[in-house]
């Protein structure tokens, strides 16, 4: 129930974000996309990914492109173009996709094994410590490499 | 399940009904100057739209690294005092990292306001 009401919302933003005119009014239909992905990810029992898309997706990367059309000069004059006459090679692609997730949905066993202690937080920072401790600085210098590279573009001199 | 619908339900009757009320039980003259974005005697001159400054923008991009820093910090600080000293390590690591992209956005200006 609570699922097909998230989906239904899901899939009605989703539509609308592709085919309304105005690009502000898409940018917020995006916004009750990823709110019902991320309602998706805590119903299906993963809190902390959950927290992730709230706090990144809506927090800063809508914010950035918020931002990002309003600075953009006269752009509320523009109405988009939802129309494409690229509808045969974009079925061809829908096809595709559907292909290769329903092979990979094959091979994954489901429902997924759980262990009985699991904390989905907990056992995330403790792996991020441990095994992939190299991954981890690797983020730290990504992070570091887009923030530097974000200045050096924004900035006009 | 049954104390979810109540609130949805009992959420939605109370915005509805509370709009519905004041659509129904006030008076409507509108006139052009009620009608206007500032009631108080201001003109506006131009649409609502408006250019915002590059600056908000690049503090948004500062914010959305840091935000995803934050994102990684929480689970490793939860679990950090069971590991001991070379998790405090390896997250002195991290912070450096992304303490030396804070000091070079300070240092070309990206958080002052020009």
């Amino acid at each position: 129930m609570i699922f097909y009401f998230l989906a239904v919302t899901l899939i009605l933003s989703a539509i609308l974000v592709v085919t309304l005119k105005n690009i502000f009014h898409c940018a917020l239909f995006l916004i009750v996309a990823i709110l019902a992905i991320a309602g998706l990810y805590f119903h299906l029992q993963a809190p902390f990914l959950g927290v992730v898309q709230l706090i990144i997706y809506i927090g800063a990367i809508m914010v950035l492109i918020l931002f990002a059309i309003m600075l953009t000069s006269r752009i509320s004059d523009r109405l988009l173009q939802t129309a494409s006459r690229q509808s045969i090679p974009a079925l061809l692609a829908v096809i595709v996709f559907i292909l290769l997730a329903l092979k990979s949905l094959d091979k994954t066993p489901l429902p997924a094994h759980i262990g009985k202690n699991f904390d989905p937080i907990l056992d995330l920072g403790r792996a991020l410590m441990t095994a992939y401790v190299l991954p981890f600085e690797v983020v730290s210098l990504l992070l570091l490499v887009a923030l530097v590279g974000a200045i050096a573009l924004a900035r006009k001199d | 399940m049954l104390d979810f619908i109540i609130y949805l339900v009992i959420g939605i009757i109370f915005v509805v009904g509370s709009f519905a009320a004041a659509y129904f039980f006030s008076p409507h003259h509108p006139t052009d100057k009620k009608l206007a974005t500032y009631e108080c005697g201001e003109d506006p001159i131009k649409g609502s739209w408006i250019q915002y400054n590059v600056r908000y923008y690049l503090l948004g991009l500062a914010f959305v690294i840091f935000d995803v820093e934050a994102i990684f910090l929480l689970p490793c600080v939860l679990v950090m005092k069971s590991l001991g000293l070379i998790a405090f390590i390896e997250l002195a690591i991290f912070i450096f990292i992304l303490v030396l992209g804070l000091a070079y956005a300070w240092r070309k200006g990206a958080l002052e306001w020009i």
